[in-house]
């Protein structure tokens, strides 16, 4: 590991003065489940580290009528522990997923969105994306991208909760600096003012948008710019909503699903009026699809209709040379995702 | 590094950081350099090799400890973010020459061969036998997923946690 300074902030306004807007310059540590491991193998190598988990205000789950608020640092054990997130299964689902008491209990909710992708090439130093996806095309792409991948991105986005949060339609909280030009969104009034005196300006953007493929090698894989970050996560609360995620895994171990979908449907006399379906594991973002949605809107939730719709959402699938495999998982996942999210028998294992 | 500027107070150099902490309900200090894992720091500078390093990448569990009460890997753990916590290591576990009952259970049921990822085994499972004292056969299952062991194929481990747990009680 390289060295680097650290700085531990007790403040968000203390944030401020802490970031280079020089890409690969700082890195944010929250749990360090990912961020520790690349850092070894020099994948990044900061200049300085700014661990964000001693500010309190990142920390912890609150719920009102709207809906709950989760602090970016909140390890993601307690949310599996908090009744308030009860009325999201797919989020919960999606954190049992993560089989490792560890890194569950080391791991936090905006370190898991905001986790770099398990791309082999990428792992072993070979970049991403665009020096990569002629690599990629020719290579072992087993576990790369079935949608999403025309582009030099071929790897698939890690986030394995953040399927079931854009079904729910989450929104994140960002702060960085003020006179920057990539703080989107409307400006607050009461954003935090550094002890410095500069700004931190803040942006609040659905979690669907949060997340891009880049096209070019300086673009990330969501919108953070170097000097921002993820401070808080907000699902809305809908009690017609029931929701499930559901993955493919290899083995019951703490490795990544092969493919899985989460499910946000809204079921009103036996029919579904609304739906919102998002794979994940299989596109550089976590993957909404219209086709899978618009397939069971109007129905009742059968095998049948479960089935269509898990049909529909691979229909325009483009799969790699080796990964023509995850198109029948893919699948499987939708269907089973809206199977139980309406509480039905989904099959398999 | 010249290229950010920040209140110097809160900005730690690259080296020699001074740390205290609590192991094993015991008050300690070092120094470290941010870069330095926990797991580096307890077994080279507080001299507990207790905890191993396996895959030092989070994925096999042998370097776990309890951390403020949770279990971690403690390779993805800086030594610097354990200031002022509370780490137990498998070190605390026996209390002198009495072993803890899940160490006395492991060997009355030869949970272990070359021994390499029972120190992790032994931690993760006081973890959870201290949130749940009664857990399932499956509840086991599932909270030990995060541990690999390649010599015993986990059955002898979960009958041992599942003894641990009677012996508990």
């Amino acid at each position: 590991m390289k060295a680097f300074e650290y700085a531990a902030p007790r403040r968000e306004s203390e944030l401020a003065g802490l970031f280079s807007g020089r890409p690969g310059a700082t890195a944010v540590l929250a749990g360090g489940t990912d961020l520790v491991g690349l850092m070894k193998k020099m994948i990044v190598a900061p200049d300085r580290v700014v661990n964000i988990k001693e500010i309190a205000s990142l920390y912890g789950i609150s719920a009102d009528s709207a809906g709950v608020t989760v602090g970016a640092v909140t390890r993601l054990d307690e949310m599996l522990d908090s009744a308030d997130l009860d009325a999201f299964p797919a989020v919960k689902q999606a954190i049992r997923g993560i089989n490792s008491m560890q890194l569950q209990s080391q791991g936090t909710i905006g370190g898991e969105l905001c986790q770099r992708p398990r791309c082999w090439y990428f792992r072993n130093g070979c970049g991403l994306p665009t020096e990569l996806g002629r690599m990629v095309e020719r290579g072992d792409n087993r576990y790369h991208a079935i949608f999403g991948n025309r582009g030099p991105a071929k790897y698939v986005s890690a986030s394995r909760i953040a399927p079931a949060l854009v079904a729910l339609g989450a929104s994140v909280r960002i702060v960085g600096p003020a006179s920057g030009e990539a703080v989107e969104g409307p400006p607050k009034n009461g954003a935090p003012v550094a002890q410095d005196g500069n700004a931190l300006g803040e942006a609040i953007m659905p979690l669907a948008d949060f997340f891009v493929t880049p096209r070019a090698p300086h673009q990330g894989e969501t919108v953070l710019d170097p000097d921002q970050i993820v401070t808080h996560i907000h699902i809305p609360r809908d009690e017609q909503i029931a929701s499930a995620t559901y993955e493919v895994r290899q083995s019951e171990g703490p490795e990544y699903p092969l493919a899985a979908a989460a499910a946000a449907l809204r079921i009103e006399a036996g029919v579904v009026t609304e739906a919102r379906i998002v794979l994940g594991q299989v596109a550089p973002v976590p993957w909404v699809s219209e086709a899978a949605a618009a397939a069971i809107v109007g129905q009742a939730v059968t095998p049948e209709s479960a089935r269509a719709a898990g049909e529909a959402a691979v229909a325009r699938a483009t799969p790699l040379s080796q990964n023509r495999y995850k198109v029948q998982l893919a699948r499987v996942s939708v269907e089973r995702a809206i199977l139980q999210a309406a509480g039905l028998e989904t099959g398999g294992f | 590094m010249s290229h950010v500027q920040a209140p110097e107070a809160s900005v730690r150099p690259t080296k020699n950081v001074h740390v205290e902490l609590t192991v094993n309900g015991e008050p300690r200090e070092f120094l470290c350099a941010p870069r330095e894992s926990l797991l580096d720091v307890l077994r080279n500078r507080l001299g507990l090799t207790g905890a191993k390093e396996g895959c030092n990448n989070g994925n096999c569990g042998a370097c776990a400890v309890i951390l403020n009460g949770v279990p971690v890997n403690s390779c993805l753990v800086l030594g610097v973010e354990a200031a002022g916590a509370e780490v137990e290591t498998v070190e605390g576990l026996a209390k002198g020459s009495h072993l803890h009952p899940l160490q006395q259970c492991f060997l009355e049921d030869a949970a272990l061969q070359c021994g390499i990822c029972t120190p992790g085994f032994l931690v993760s499972a006081k973890a959870l036998l201290d949130r749940n004292p009664d857990p399932s056969e499956e509840e086991i299952r599932l909270h030990l997923a995060g541990n690999l062991c390649r010599c015993t194929g986990y059955d002898k481990i979960v009958r041992a946690v599942q003894d641990a747990a009677k012996a508990n009680t």
